[in-house]
């Protein structure tokens, strides 16, 4: 009797046991993954450029030093999620191609500018906790290839956050220019941090279908939720104030009710108006065509040195 | 593009190397700095395989049920498999 292989595939889904690169898999499962993760790797490499604006003008050599190593492991975490795209059967000419072409979507956060230092506290703290946040329950997805990408990018996160928040600390600490500095880098990146988290769970068409497939494990507006949850205490320990006056704690439900969120802004921005997306997708077009002759270069140096040893 | 190479991490001297992802390089070495940059910025590793990923070799996953069957029904290869009485220690 001839099994069908959608029903098998569930089965396992559904015990638990991971899915592996040759294993047969519903073509949606396999489309769904290379948007998901190639998106994934994209903002990786973007999320590079507003913390670059600064690595040269951080205000210490202890902070330029975790600012450099927080955006070579964002390199590293783009590169582990490529590879893990690429044992789907794509390659990785076709994914810079998407991304180049601006065919394919990246987190919208990365569109908004960096205008201060303190912005550096703020992406660290918000940004990269909302990406952990988002991450920790994709260490257990179902495609075995992107869980274990997920769990060596969760192990070198966490320092993003901490390095962040330890930058908002000390400003809170210092003048009131600093403090100032440092409520105006929360201010902006609040809401678009919130934002992370994609659309609400009423408008989120694909969510059902990828939460039975196990590649997501909780819905955006849970983990939203819990962002807010951990981080308003986080906010009001430094004495920084959340700009959300629609902010406060539930009794009943034992969490944070919070304000509405601008979706107008959102989809602004992913379809492509936000302050920075033209600026960010130049500057990706232009290390990729002016690192071309470094490609080539090693080419020939690699066939130059083949043709020495044969 | 560069082809896809797999790369093979030793952790520590005593482990064996272990499979942690792949990358694209244009040559060997090339391969293994890069290996060493990717996969090692926290002292992951002592030692780095790479091999291009052309020359792996795999059982096919369709086949698993039926190739991994001899090994299914030997539970006599394991040593709970066998009686020996409460008293007997050592053993």
């Amino acid at each position: 009797m001839e099994v069908n292989p959608e029903l098998l595939f569930q089965g396992k889904i559904d015990a638990e046991v991971k899915i592996e690169p040759r294993d047969w898999m519903p073509p949606a499962y396999r489309k769904t993954l290379i948007r998901q993760i190639s998106q994934h790797a994209h903002s990786e490499i973007v999320g590079m450029l507003p913390e670059g604006n600064w690595i040269t003008r951080a205000p210490s050599l202890r902070r330029k030093a975790a600012l450099l190593a927080k955006v070579q492991d964002e390199a590293g975490h783009g590169l582990y999620l490529y590879a893990a795209c690429e044992t789907l059967g794509v390659d990785r000419e076709t994914l810079l191609n998407e991304l180049h072409s601006g065919k394919a979507k990246y987190s919208s956060i990365f569109n908004y500018p960096t205008l201060t230092w303190a912005d550096m506290g703020a992406i660290g703290w918000l940004v990269d906790g909302a990406a952990i946040m988002n991450q920790v329950p994709l260490c257990r997805a179902s495609y075995g290839p992107y869980a274990r990408a997920m769990v060596r990018v969760c192990k070198e996160e966490s320092f993003h956050q901490r390095q962040g928040y330890e930058i908002m600390m000390t400003l809170t600490k210092g003048t009131e220019a600093q403090k100032r500095m440092a409520q105006d880098a929360l201010d902006r990146w609040w809401w678009p941090s919130l934002m992370m988290f994609g659309p609400s769970d009423t408008d989120s068409p694909n969510s059902a279908q990828s939460m039975k497939w196990k590649i997501k494990r909780f819905s955006n507006d849970e983990l939203r939720q819990r962002f807010v949850d951990y981080t308003v205490p986080q906010a009001e320990f430094i004495g920084l104030r959340v700009p959300d006056a629609d902010l406060r704690w539930n009794e009943e439900r034992q969490h944070y009710d919070f304000g509405a969120i601008d979706w107008e802004e959102f989809q602004q921005v992913l379809s492509g108006n936000g302050p920075c997306n033209r600026e960010r997708l130049q500057a990706r077009v232009d290390a990729h065509e002016q690192g071309a002759w470094v490609r080539e270069a090693a080419t020939a140096y690699a066939q130059k040195h083949q043709r020495q040893t044969v | 593009m560069w082809p896809l190479w797999e790369v093979f991490i030793r952790s520590k001297q005593g482990l064996d190397h272990k499979h942690v992802g792949s990358l694209h390089a244009a040559d060997a070495q090339m391969a293994i700095e890069a290996a060493r940059d990717v996969y090692t910025r926290r002292m992951e590793g002592v030692s780095i395989w790479v091999v291009e990923s052309k020359y792996i070799h795999a059982s096919n996953p369709d086949d698993s049920a039926a190739f991994f069957d001899p090994a299914n029904d030997k539970v006599y290869r394991h040593p709970t498999f066998y009686q020996v009485p409460d008293e007997i220690e050592h053993m």
